[in-house]
């Protein structure tokens, strides 16, 4: 099979044709020119330069998200006309997931960090031992010291490698609380990379996880800001109501 | 040379605003599908527009509506000879799902790929509805984002010759709606209200922008519209919903109309057209039809559903824009300010190969 990764969820611009032996090719761009202008150009470069026609492939894999917003839509709308036009399915791809993915053969545990803001980072827990990649703990917006806690309790005594672009920020925490415990990729493992998204998407399209176009949507994680503020006015008028209610029961305001 | 030319279809797609529209237009004239996904719903609990949920709709709804307008014009993607997007003005999240949905399906599907300007699309709803309508003529384009006066010389040529310069037409609509409670979207709503109302019950100010006889201001009017409110509420009185809207539309209306119409003079054209949401303004037709009728101009307005954003008008920019050779490259982007004037399809970068 031929399976066309892709990946802009970040700053991150990747495409890759990956087959079940080989990565036939890879275009990875870290720089902050916008994904519109980059990755149609990048996946037209790489077909062209393996003489692959586009018909030839046969699913499109996506780096689904969490992300930006923006950059997240860019890759499903790319990916999706690919799929529209060649009838093809496409295969959404937790981000984290595909990031964990480059670090495949560690022995340790795998922690993806991905900066989300807002004093958050996306994160899960992976292994990959006995050949088999396993999510321990699924990907998710966290607080740096809530998936420090995570490792504490599930993996008290092993080596945690860490990847993705939150590593700089959170670099000098990781190696106090987990001293020699801590690993850092190494360049090429420490981003987005399309391969991963591709290979991955690869064994769970044999899992049975392809979607048609229409079913795929980004995986946000989080609402838009406009739906945040109207869920905590709720919240408030809902407890401003909840207090009215209860002094008129007691007959009294709390102290 | 045979006398016989191939038609051409266009496959149009637009996501500017709160809008998911695709369709196939023939010739750029005759529209044979012509579907449009409707956000309003969901915007209307906000009170208005919010860009990440319309662009979040967007990417939901896009592979959906570019099927259907396929399944409804009877075609096959094979059978499409020109993609047309809209990549600016607009909101720049929710164009890039349109932009980077009509490049891959271009790419994909080896077909030329145009960028297509959201203002001339509307200009171009008026081919669709009028076969015999030819350039030149003098276009009025008003809507919640635009007001544009346009001199349209031949297809694809435009020149603008006024702009508003502050709020823009559906915009004073928009706010001035919401102060009388009418709610969102305020054109349809005030353009309802108005029709029971008294048009000269209040006096508001029509402006003019100095040395720019043909641009337009709108805040100036929106305020006096303000203000007259404050100070009503003020005095205890509540003012009267369907006068301040008649009395609002028609300060808004007799500016559209007297500035086209001394341009249209100026210039020496004899036709003129309106385009855009705030076109489907019945107050705005039958001003403008009376005004040509009286200066012996033809008026010309699309029918209401193609005032609107839809992407029928987009097919139709998108084949007069081929058919004077300018596509676009695979690195066409979202510009969400795009000047009109300015060829999308010649932005540079790299050719389609």
């Amino acid at each position: 099979m031929k399976i066309l990764g892709i990946e802009s969820a970040a700053v991150t611009a990747s495409v890759a044709i990956v087959t079940e032996d080989v990565v036939l090719a890879e275009y990875t761009i870290n720089h902050k020119k916008t994904h519109s202008q980059t990755l149609l150009p990048m996946i037209d470069e790489i077909c062209r330069m393996t003489e692959t026609d586009p018909s030839e492939l046969d699913a499109i894999a996506v780096s689904n998200g969490p992300g930006s917003f923006t950059g997240l839509r860019i890759g499903a709308a790319t990916a999706k006309g690919i799929g529209l036009a060649l009838h093809k399915p496409l295969i959404p791809v937790p981000t984290v997931d595909a990031i964990a993915y480059q670090a495949y053969g560690y022995e340790g545990v795998i922690c993806p960090l991905m900066d989300a803001r807002r004093d958050q980072v996306y994160t899960g827990l992976f292994t990959s031992r006995d050949g088999a990649f396993t999510v321990c703990l699924p990907q998710g917006p966290r607080a740096i010291d809530e998936i420090l806690r995570e490792i504490d309790d599930r993996f008290p005594e092993e080596r945690i490698l860490f990847l993705g672009e939150g590593v700089p920020i959170h670099r000098a925490l990781l190696e106090e609380r987990l001293g020699d415990r801590a690993d850092i990729a190494p360049s090429f493992a420490a981003r987005e990379r399309a391969a991963a998204v591709a290979a991955l998407g690869l064994k769970y399209y044999q899992a049975g996880r392809a979607v048609s176009g229409a079913d795929l949507a980004p995986e946000y994680m989080r609402p838009s800001q406009a739906e945040r503020v109207r869920e905590e006015k709720r919240a408030e008028e809902a407890w401003k109501a909840s207090e009215a209610a209860r002094e008129k029961k007691d007959g009294a305001p709390k102290p | 040379m045979t006398d016989t030319k191939k038609d051409i279809l266009v496959l149009g797609i637009e996501s500017s605003c709160d809008e998911t529209a695709a369709a196939v237009v023939k010739n750029g004239r005759e529209v044979l599908s012509n579907v449009i996904s409707s956000q309003i719903a969901l915007h209307t609990q906000f009170g208005g527009v919010v860009p990440e949920l319309a662009s979040r709709k967007h990417i939901e709804k896009i592979d959906q509506v570019i099927t259907e307008a396929l399944a409804q014009a009877g075609v096959t993607l094979e059978q499409i000879d020109v993609i047309g997007v809209t990549s600016g003005p607009g909101l720049v999240g929710a164009l890039l799902v349109g932009v980077a949905e009509g490049k891959a399906l271009a790419w994909a599907a080896r077909k030329p790929l145009v960028g297509v300007h959201h203002i001339e699309g509307h200009v171009c709803a008026n081919f669709i509805a009028h076969p015999d309508l030819e350039p030149p003529f003098l276009c009025l384009i008003v809507s919640g984002g635009h007001t544009h006066l346009v001199r349209m010389k031949d297809y694809g040529e435009f020149e603008i010759i006024g702009r508003a310069r502050d709020d823009a037409a559906g915009e004073a609509f928009d706010k001035v709606a919401r102060s009388i409670g009418l709610g969102y979207p305020g054109g349809p709503k005030v353009d309802r209200a108005a029709r029971d109302g008294d048009p000269h019950a209040y006096e508001f100010p029509r402006a003019d922008v100095e040395g720019a006889p043909y641009d337009f201001s709108f805040s100036g009017v929106k305020s006096a519209v303000l203000n007259e409110l404050n100070r009503l509420r003020m005095q205890g009185e509540e003012p009267v919903t369907a006068d301040v809207a008649a009395s609002f539309q028609k300060a808004v209306v007799d500016v559209l109309v007297d500035k086209t119409m001394a341009a249209a003079r100026d210039l020496g054209e004899k036709k003129v057209a309106l385009a855009g949401g705030v076109a489907a303004n019945s107050a705005l037709r039958a001003a403008m039809q009376e005004a040509c009728d009286r200066t012996g101009v033809t008026c010309y307005y699309p029918p209401l559903i193609l005032c609107t954003d839809n992407a029928a008008m987009i097919a139709s920019a998108g084949y007069y824009e081929w058919c004077k050779g300018r596509t676009s490259g695979w690195d066409l982007n979202a510009i969400p300010n795009l000047a009109l004037g300015k060829k999308v399809g010649e932005t540079g970068g790299r050719k389609q190969g």
